[in-house]
């Protein structure tokens, strides 16, 4: 119904993941997670779309999108450097390793360097905490992290 | 008088058979089953703490206040997710649960400003009376830390956790400042708006009552329906006018003066000012809920525009001259008298006005029929539910709607034709939608996509989107399928129905004209679509119909009526909870004006002029002789008026200038009449080409009773003094003195009385009554002495029911090469009929102006976009005002609304009306739409008359 209007490229990609998943139970979460995966973020165009395909009220899917950290409303850096925050990385240097981290890219917490490059978000946990103090770059896990360590992770994706 | 503080249970009251008794501190309490703990023991006079429950939403168990002991359970489960169980033993009290409330008070305080003296809450905030409940003394919890009510810290830096005030919304203020996330008002919004424009944000620490997606309050989907502001344990949400004027002192429950609907509010008073209105939990027909007209929108009653002083003029080109109540009556009495004299008995007549009370509406028909001596007495359900009364009147025998509003509870499917409960019915429109989200279907049959058809949470089963003005093709191709596919309840038919007549029916609808295929290319909704209907309708349990203006106001209007009437009979769907046929009325007080005799052939009570022992009655009461002549509808008198033959007129609260159809038909018969007496609030339209102005009271200023869509009886409280100096009721009786009647009414509740010695459904009503019950639905008779909830319980009042044929005639206004598109005309949440009392409050900021509505390919093929002012002409007259291209709509109809006197949407419809009634036909006019540069020459023209005939000369 909405459709008989031309529809922006963020829409179009966002109707092919409703259009796909809309007949899952529960079909919200995957839809999120499906837009946030091709575009890299969940723009406004896209919360609109998903609200009225669903038959949610904006505020329905602002309130499920906002409860997770992992949604993000603006893209992010080229990378994203995710770095282990919990207890057993703390007890293995993360406050340190988290400092350094911070210094050596010149940004805090959920903020992405000036040039585009690299967004640093805290995680609670990535499961690795064998290897403590941990980190994930795209995907990627880093375990037994020291200060070179971190400095040469920074640099190959500064 | 004291404010009346409404007891909260703290979850909403559940039905069930089976009842379970619990013993709560040493006390036995029996409740049905399914009920909360919270509740019961509420119910036993022992209120637990509480602040995340409240009786309007379900239980959510987040504040871990109402904590309690239940013996044999572990731990301490909270009251109000806790269902009751036969021989449980509960604590509400222990040195547990006092510490455990204690530090759960203390955590809520260190997130909280202290500073109670100065908030608006102050005296009105249950976090108040919990710290007190719960004893608490001191917060061990240093406010240095996190926290969200600090705009800086201690430092200077701005507090990142802390948000500004949203003030967007005129009538209240979201203060995150002083938010607990109780969640009360997302729940509010969500379970009884049914609007889910708030959520919760966020998680944890970070979590906050956000509207829409992060937008401000008027930005989001908000439709300030209030519930959010009830439902606010806090400051949070907050009155604006509470936060200006301060806690109220004293309340009173009255009716809302808007829609039909007829919601009961407490109107809370600081000595004359009204500081808010609040609904009320135990009115039968909100159930505690509201809308932003009934609400909030009450500011026209303080508005500068309204007359307080009556005025006279010579002739309409004079300006207007202030003068003594005598002066005016006086002015009023000589000049109705002199044109009776001269023109005769039949020559003047009266309008009653469905806003008023009901004891005022029968007051003025009675000024027409005992004073005047003729039945030229006409009423605005003239122009919206005339039919209505025509067709349930001659199918079932009662004109009125069969059901209660509490009905739709029980409704599985429902069918809404030619209304648009959302906008116009909003506290109806959210319990019907509360009914669909538990799982009841819904059709729609509306030629617009209205928010019923989808909106967050709801969607119709089927929405049959018609081309304007094929009602009665698609009712009948709706039987047509019950019938020929064998779905009707022929039990029922035989048992209740007259089954000759049935069978002549049967005969006339299986006519293959009526398929819904033969009618596809009539009213341009697929055939499958309307047998689909038909089958979910006939075969879904219990089927309800409701219906608005978009059925009546057409020049078959009547017809439809008994087309529904006879859906309704065909499945079975009368006489019980759940199902019947429900006319929801346009204004507060339609159906009690209908019921006053109000009507030129009709008596009190809905009986004719012909009928000499009816006119007995009223001769014996009255002292007069009644005239057995039918006497002049609207439309009649105005025609009579152009030919010289009707001469003056007595208008109380309606302006039919504006809400009548063919504007300038109408201003050239009263321009005719040489003595025009407008009765109303402000100047309106009407007005300006009255003689004899007589200022108005607001529903706040006077006692009496409105009759809603659902027969209720409410009664309306008198919170102040008439700011003009006299209720309605007083100045229909001062100006019937002035020429000689002899009234001496001294209270609405004596017109009351004389009302229930005259009128048979009437007979039991008096005030005592209705102070005991709250309301009453007439009949309210020796028969059914508490009023009667559903009609036709075990039969049709008039006997057996009546199938009638119900022919489809295509109206006389057809589309054409110069006129190609449709226009209906429709209302708008905020706005109320011609907008005389919403134009005057804040609710302009949802809409502003009067809007038309056109497909995009209608727009394009004319060059219009959004926003573009357009020329709106049709073969009566033309007008202008901006483009909103939107799909809503489909494809050659166009639609507005009718609020704003510089548009004039009456200019351009017609006057064809509806064959047994005359209810003007305003749903179909052919126009054409085209790109222009602002206002026509008529709006131009017509606003330096209104100018002119508006001036009031300046006191000597």
């Amino acid at each position: 119904m909405a459709l008989q209007t031309q529809l922006s490229e963020v829409e179009q990609q966002t109707f092919a993941i409703i259009e796909e998943l809309r007949f899952r139970e529960g079909p919200l979460l995957p839809i999120l997670q499906g837009v946030q995966q091709k575009l890299g973020c969940i723009p406004e165009d896209a919360l609109l779309l998903i609200a009225s395909e669903l038959n949610l009220s904006r505020a329905d899917v602002y309130g499920t999108m906002s409860f997770y950290h992992e949604f993000r409303q603006e893209p992010a850096g080229r990378h994203v450097l995710k770095v282990c925050r919990a207890e057993a990385c703390q007890s293995m240097g993360g406050e340190k390793l988290a400092n350094d981290i911070q210094s050596a890219l010149g940004v805090s917490w959920h903020e992405t360097t000036a040039d585009g490059k690299v967004t640093l978000e805290p995680v609670y946990c990535l499961g690795l905490c064998a290897c403590a103090p941990a980190a994930m770059l795209d995907g990627d896990l880093h375990g037994r992290l020291d200060e070179p360590a971190v400095l040469e992770l920074v640099e190959g994706v500064k | 008088m004291t404010l009346i503080k409404e007891t909260d249970y703290g979850t909403p009251q559940v039905t069930s058979d089976k009842i379970v008794t619990i013993n709560v501190d040493g006390f036995d309490v029996s409740v049905p089953e399914g009920t909360s703990v919270m509740r019961a023991s509420m119910e036993a006079g022992i209120s637990i703490p509480k602040l995340c429950a409240t009786d309007m939403v379900d239980a959510f168990g987040s504040c871990r206040l109402c904590l309690v002991e239940i013996e044999g359970r572990r731990g301490t489960p909270s009251s109000c997710t806790t269902l009751v169980e036969e021989g449980m033993k509960v604590r509400t009290q222990t040195d547990r649960l006092k510490g455990l409330r204690r530090g759960v008070m203390e955590l809520y305080i260190s997130d909280h400003p202290l500073d109670c003296l100065t908030c608006a809450a102050n005296g009105d905030c249950e976090l108040q009376d919990m710290a007190g409940a719960v004893g608490l003394r001191d917060v061990r919890y240093e406010a240095d830390g996190k926290n969200h009510f600090k705009m800086r810290d201690g430092g200077g830096e701005v507090n990142a956790c802390w948000k500004p005030k949203d003030e967007s919304n005129p009538y209240f203020t979201y203060d995150p400042a002083k938010c607990i996330v109780c969640s009360r008002c997302v729940r509010a919004c969500e379970e009884v708006q049914g609007t889910f424009a708030l959520t919760i944000s966020g998680r944890g620490f970070d979590s906050r009552v956000t509207s829409g997606a992060a937008e401000s309050f008027l930005e989001s989907e908000c439709v300030s329906c209030g519930a959010c502001v009830q439902a606010c344990p806090t400051g949070t949400l907050q009155e604006k006018s509470v936060i200006e004027i301060g806690q109220p002192e004293r309340s009173v429950v009255t009716t809302c003066a808007y829609c039909g609907v007829g919601c009961s509010f407490k109107a809370e008073m600081r000595g004359e000012e009204v500081v808010r209105m609040v609904p009320y939990k135990d009115g039968k027909a909100n159930r505690g809920h509201s809308c932003v007209k009934g609400r909030f929108a009450y500011g026209y009653a303080a508005h500068q525009d309204r007359i307080l002083n009556p005025m006279i003029r010579e002739s309409i080109t004079e300006p207007w001259r202030e003068v003594s109540w005598d002066e005016a009556l006086g002015f009023a009495a000589s000049r109705m008298q002199g044109i009776q004299q001269k023109h005769g008995k039949e020559s003047v007549g009266v309008i009653t006005s469905s806003r008023c009370t009901n004891e005022e509406t029968f007051l003025v028909q009675k000024l027409a029929r005992a004073v005047f001596e003729n039945n030229n007495t006409d009423t605005c359900a003239r122009v919206c539910h005339s039919p209505t009364g025509y067709g349930l009147g001659q199918t079932f025998g009662t004109s009125a709607g069969t059901q209660d509003f509490d009905s739709v509870e029980h409704s599985d499917v429902v069918l809404v034709i030619g209304a648009n409960p959302t906008d116009g019915h909003p506290v109806f429109g959210s319990r019907l939608k509360k009914r669909l989200r538990q799982g009841a279907k819904l059709i729609v049959i509306d030629p617009r996509r209205i928010d019923l058809v989808k909106s967050p949470h709801i969607v119709a089963a089927h929405h049959l989107a018609l081309r304007p003005g094929t009602n009665v093709a698609i009712v009948t191709a709706l039987a047509h399928v019950i019938v020929c596919e064998g779905l009707y309840d022929e039990a029922f038919i035989r048992e209740r129905c007259d089954w000759d007549e049935f069978q002549d029916y049967v005969e006339f609808v299986s006519n293959p004209a009526n398929s819904p295929e033969a009618v596809e290319l009539l009213t341009g909704v697929p055939a499958d679509e309307v047998r689909g209907a038909a089958r979910l309708f006939a075969k879904g349990g219990n089927g309800a119909i409701y219906y608005g203006l978009g059925v009546t106001e057409h020049s078959q209007g009547s017809t439809t009526v008994i087309g529904i009437a006879n859906l309704a009979m065909l499945t079975g769907n009368i006489g019980r909870k759940g199902v019947g046929v429900n006319p929801l009325r346009g204004q507060n007080n339609v159906q009690g004006s209908c019921d006053m005799g109000s009507f030129p052939h009709e008596l009190p009570g809905y009986r004719h002029v012909k009928n000499a022992d009816v006119r007995d009655i009223f001769e014996k009461q009255w002292g007069v002789s009644i005239s057995d002549e039918p006497g002049l509808r609207i439309p009649n008198m105005l025609d009579a008026a152009v030919e010289g033959t009707f001469k003056g007129l007595y208008v109380q609260g309606e302006d039919i200038l504006q809400s009548d159809p063919d504007t300038k038909h109408v201003a050239a018969g009263l321009a005719a009449m040489d003595c025009v007496i407008v009765h109303d609030l402000f100047l309106n339209e009407t007005a300006n080409y009255a003689h004899v102005f007589l200022p108005g009271s607001t529903f706040l200023e006077k006692d009496g009773t409105f009759t809603n869509a659902e027969r209720r009886i409410n009664r309306v409280r008198k919170v102040m003094a008439p700011k003009n100096g006299y209720a309605d009721w007083e100045v229909t009786q001062l100006l019937a003195n002035a020429m000689g009647a002899g009234w001496s009414y001294t209270h609405p509740s004596q017109i009351m009385a004389e009302i229930a010695a005259t009128t048979p459904s009437f007979a039991n009503v008096t005030y005592e009554l209705l102070e005991e019950k709250g309301s009453v639905q007439w009949p309210c008779n020796d028969a059914n002495p508490e009023g009667t909830p559903l009609m036709h319980l075990d039969g049709f009042v008039r006997g057996k029911g009546r199938f009638i044929r119900t022919d489809y005639v295509a109206t006389d206004e057809k589309t054409g090469p110069r006129f190609p598109l449709l226009l209906t005309t429709g209302r708008i949440l905020s706005q109320y009929n011609v907008g005389a009392q919403t134009r005057r409050t804040d609710n302009v900021v949802w809409h502003e102006e009067d809007l038309l509505e056109i497909h995009p390919h209608d727009a394009e093929l004319r060059g219009i976009c959004d926003g573009d002012w357009v020329r709106l002409v049709s073969r009566s007259g033309e007008t202008s005002l901006r483009a909103q291209v939107t799909d809503r709509v489909s494809t050659g109809v166009v639609y507005t609304t009718f609020h704003h006197p510089t548009t004039q949407a009456n200019v351009v419809t017609t006057d064809y009306s509806d064959w047994a009634t005359n209810c003007p036909e305003y749903k179909v006019t052919a126009v054409q739409v085209a790109l222009s540069n602002g206002p026509s020459d008529w709006q131009q023209d017509y606003e330096k008359q209104a100018t002119a005939a508006r001036r009031i000369e300046a006191a000597e």
